[in-house]
């Protein structure tokens, strides 16, 4: 997987057009002496065929090493750990933010009449279609320019977190939202719940006891792949609101061609991606204790 | 009803339950009721069964015992009331209080009606955190007096499972361990035994037997009515939303009044030989002279582009093979978890003789739906072959064996899932007919007149009424759903059909009707019929041979005649007991 990452990534970035030896001098349009480029080239490998620098640096991703960013100077690793706190803290926050607006949005339009539902429905088609970039400058507008109430620009403290953690938050609770209304409604309907209900249980006891544990799976599961579309999203967010993070170096290093941090980021986010479905996974696991099936059921 | 109706208690045991003039509607007032005047009443220890088929308002009228017919409906009553106690327009706190204390429910397949995710000592501990005052310890230790009160062996071993970890015995006994948590005066239970296997389907009517001898009054809604002949004291046959007999269970079973009971009685298959009509002859169909091509219109039938049967094999046989189909040691195993195999079928042999019946019948987990599989070569078997028509079948590769697909034809119990739920009848019989003529079929009008003259001798073959054509699938009922998938199953004139439980989600009448339609194509059409069912009753009633399954083996084979009444396996003897007969 990781290695499937670093490959693509590698040959992707270079397919941008351009010299890598023009990016690291200044980047394209300065008047830099083929003398310069040459010593840049082979200072950094890149004189060698296109095969053995791939190879080369494989061999360095292998032992933990990210190389060295061409343009910054300086090594990739605690570059990307200095800015990887921020980032995990926004998606991380927002991750819980979007359960909160999701599960509130479903628990209260469900059994609540035709109508709620369908402001609930409306709400979470309009929420899981808004742009991040659209939401974000509204977001400022409203809040920062005509209310003044928080900064339009990311600050230390937690009140510049508000707006880039909403403005995430939001589209991804639109998703979440659909899929457990939808589960809460089979649970709803099902013969457990006429069961529980014939125990005697009340409304709320059958939600908090039964539904919204058969609703949470699939959205535990969908939490996974929100992980990865979280960060993606931070690289607009982080730039809107000039918030340090992964997604601004990214930009920044994709916009000069500066390889080994591409790289680097990407492998680092593939990491995260990778260990948040394994953590998804365990969580499914707790929700949900029953052994998978296998093998097949009827004829049909 | 009128010999026990009494309102002083005297003699008789208290009156647990006693409803008068129930109706209950949903949507609209204008809407039709659904219960429209059902009365019934039950004293403490005794055992009513309401009868009737689907739709017909059983379910609707016990929910509505317990305040649970839904938030859309509209209940309404002379009396209702638990123990002597009006409970009409409790408020809903008022019947929380009530349900799980005063009434407890049953319902069908306990997998459902036991909450996968937790296991099944917080389920039935809830019934006793509601209601009563004890701690968490003093909960768990009580759950097990009362599993084992149900009959659960082991009750520490098994309850902190969840539903999906027990066996079916076991949830169902786990299901009604929660109605009885708190030893309610009434139970309701709604098809307590509908989808379990015989020998289980024995024990929980024992069990249920049990709790009624201690004092405990049974509503017992089925479909069934040699199921609750059982245990029930009174049956009350409902038709339509009203109770149209009732009496002494051997009242109604002996002289049935009503013409619908005396239907219901006759659709049973249990103990009918086979050939005998189950259901009142509908003559809606003309019989079936032959094949299709025949069936073309005359002026016809020299243009339509290929014909259906000259393309199968079978139609020019150099010699008529006598077995229809032969499994010859088939085996096949499946990965289970934690790297266990699971030998699903185990050295299966069977013979199936041209145009009779082979049933196969066995409990669930027996392996005959993955034989069914293994016959139709849509699983490939271990070790074994399945030869067709005394030729190779089930070795061949799949591109061969296309060819020869339009002679096994197959029909299935759970037939919507099976259609595309976005297309018409017409649609779908449309695309079962041209599958099988090859892509020539679709050009030209006389193409499209010949496909029309196909598809409305399909449906005349299942005797569906042309009106239906333009249906989707979930707008018909069970029993024509099953009529259109067996017209799509017979769309490639085939001549072996492979028929996997097609009545058991069926409405006893509707699976008469529909087990005498089979029985009249296999006649018309020559068509040789290998029938798999979990029902002895139904398995008795069509089969020429019957071949016994327990756990991936065949146990027993024989006709059906020496099966039945000479059985020599012990298990088919074990199953054969537990069959619910009508006395």
């Amino acid at each position: 997987m990781l290695w499937a990452v670093a490959t693509v990534t590698f040959f992707a970035v270079r397919l941008i057009p351009g010299d890598p030896a023009e990016a690291i001098l200044g980047g394209p349009g300065s008047q830099t002496s083929p003398e310069a480029l040459a010593a840049v080239r082979a200072e950094y490998g890149l004189d060698q065929p296109l095969l053995v620098q791939y190879l080369q640096q494989l061999g360095r991703l292998a032992t933990g090493d990210l190389g060295r960013s061409y343009a910054l100077n300086m090594d990739v690793g605690p570059l990307v750990l200095s800015q990887i706190g921020g980032t995990l803290v926004l998606a991380v926050l927002s991750l819980a933010v979007a359960w909160l607006i999701a599960l509130v949005l479903a628990t209260w339009s469900t059994g609540r009449g035709r109508l709620a539902a369908r402001i609930g429905t409306g709400l979470e088609i309009v929420a899981a279609a808004l742009p991040h970039f659209w939401l974000a400058t509204t977001l400022i507008v409203v809040f920062s320019v005509w209310w003044g109430v928080l900064p339009p620009i990311s600050t230390a403290d937690a009140r510049g977190l508000v707006l880039p953690v909403v403005t995430l938050a939001i589209p991804l609770a639109g998703f979440l939202g659909q899929v457990m209304r939808e589960s809460l409604n089979t649970a709803l309907e099902s013969p457990f719940v006429l069961s529980a209900r014939a125990r005697g249980e009340s409304d709320r006891g059958v939600l908090w006891r039964h539904a919204l544990r058969h609703a949470a799976l699939p959205a535990i599961s969908l939490s996974g792949w929100a992980f990865g579309s979280l960060i993606s999203g931070a690289v607009v967010v982080e730039t809107i609101f000039a918030r340090p993070g992964l997604g601004r170096t990214l930009l920044n290093a994709v916009t000069v061609r500066d390889v080994p941090v591409v790289v680097g980021v990407v492998m680092v986010v593939a990491l995260a991606y990778i260990l948040m479905t394994i953590v998804t996974d365990l969580a499914s696991g707790l929700a949900d204790p029953r052994p998978t099936e296998i093998g097949n059921g009827g004829l049909s | 009803m009128s010999a026990t109706d009494s309102r002083s208690a005297g003699p008789h045991p208290a009156v647990a339950l006693r409803v008068r003039n129930l109706r209950v509607g949903f949507g609209d007032a204008s809407a039709a009721d659904v219960v429209r005047g059902v009365s019934f009443e039950l004293r403490a220890g005794e055992c009513l069964a309401i009868v009737g088929d689907s739709g017909s308002g059983k379910s609707v009228t016990a929910r509505s015992i317990l305040g649970l017919a839904g938030t859309a409906a509209r209940v309404s009553a002379d009396e209702l009331s638990l123990a002597g106690e009006s409970v009409l327009g409790l408020s809903e706190a008022a019947w929380r209080r009530r349900r799980g204390r005063d009434v407890g429910l049953v319902l069908q397949d306990a997998l459902a009606s036991l909450d996968p995710l937790r296991p099944i000592i917080r389920e039935i501990g809830d019934s006793l955190r509601l209601h009563t005052r004890l701690d968490q310890s003093e909960r768990s230790r009580k759950v097990l007096e009362i599993l084992a009160a149900a009959g659960l062996a082991q009750p520490e071993l098994y309850a902190g499972r969840r539903s999906g970890e027990l066996s079916g015995g076991q949830r169902q006994r786990a299901l009604i361990a929660a109605a009885l948590a708190l030893d309610p005066p009434l139970l309701v239970a709604d098809e307590p035994t509908t989808a379990l296997d015989v020998t289980v389907q024995a024990q929980v009517l024992d069990l249920l037997e049990q709790v009624r001898a201690r004092g405990t009054a049974i509503v017992l809604i089925s479909h069934d009515l040699a199921v609750v002949s059982r245990i029930a004291d009174r049956i009350a046959v409902i038709h339509e939303g009203r109770i149209i007999e009732t009496g002494t269970t051997a009242e109604v079973l002996q002289n049935p009044r009503h013409a619908e009971t005396r239907r219901m009685l006759a659709a049973v298959p249990v103990d009918r030989p086979r050939g005998s009509r189950l259901a009142p002859a509908t003559a809606v169909r003309e019989p079936v002279v032959a094949h299709p091509p025949a069936r073309v219109p005359e002026h016809l039938a020299e243009r339509v582009p290929v014909s259906v049967a000259s393309r199968t094999p079978a139609a020019k046989p150099v010699a008529e093979p006598v077995i229809a189909l032969e499994a010859i040691g088939l085996s096949k195993s499946f990965r289970g978890p934690h790297g266990t195999v699971h030998r699903a079928v185990d050295e299966v042999s069977f013979r199936l003789p041209r145009g009779s019946t082979l049933g196969i019948v066995g409990e669930s987990g027996s392996g005959k739906t993955t034989t069914a599989r293994l016959a139709l070569a849509l699983t490939a078997a271990d070790t074994g072959e399945v030869r067709l028509l005394g030729e190779a079948w089930s070795t061949l590769p799949e591109r061969d064996r296309r060819a020869r697909r339009p002679l096994v034809g197959a029909v299935y119990q759970d037939v919507l899932g099976s259609f595309d739920p976005r297309l018409s009848v017409r649609e779908i019989l449309h695309h079962a007919v041209a599958a099988t003529a090859g892509s020539s079929a679709g050009g030209g009008s006389a193409g499209r007149r010949a496909m029309a003259a196909r598809v409305s001798a399909l449906l005349d073959d299942v005797g569906l009424a042309e009106s239906l054509l333009e249906r989707r699938p979930t707008d018909l009922s069970g029993g024509q759903r099953q009529r259109v998938g067996i017209a799509r199953a017979l769309a490639s004139t085939p001549q072996i059909l492979i028929c996997d439980e097609p009545v058991s989600a069926l409405d006893v009448s509707v699976q008469a009707q529909v087990l005498d339609l089979l029985d009249e194509l296999q006649r018309e059409l020559k068509l040789s019929l290998l029938f798999i069912s979990h029902d002895l009753g139904v398995i008795q009633h069509v089969s020429d041979t019957v071949a016994v399954m327990q756990n991936g083996r065949v146990v027993e084979t024989g006709t059906a005649a020496e099966v039945f009444t000479a059985p020599t396996h012990p298990y088919t003897q074990a199953l054969l007991a537990a069959v619910p007969r009508l006395h």
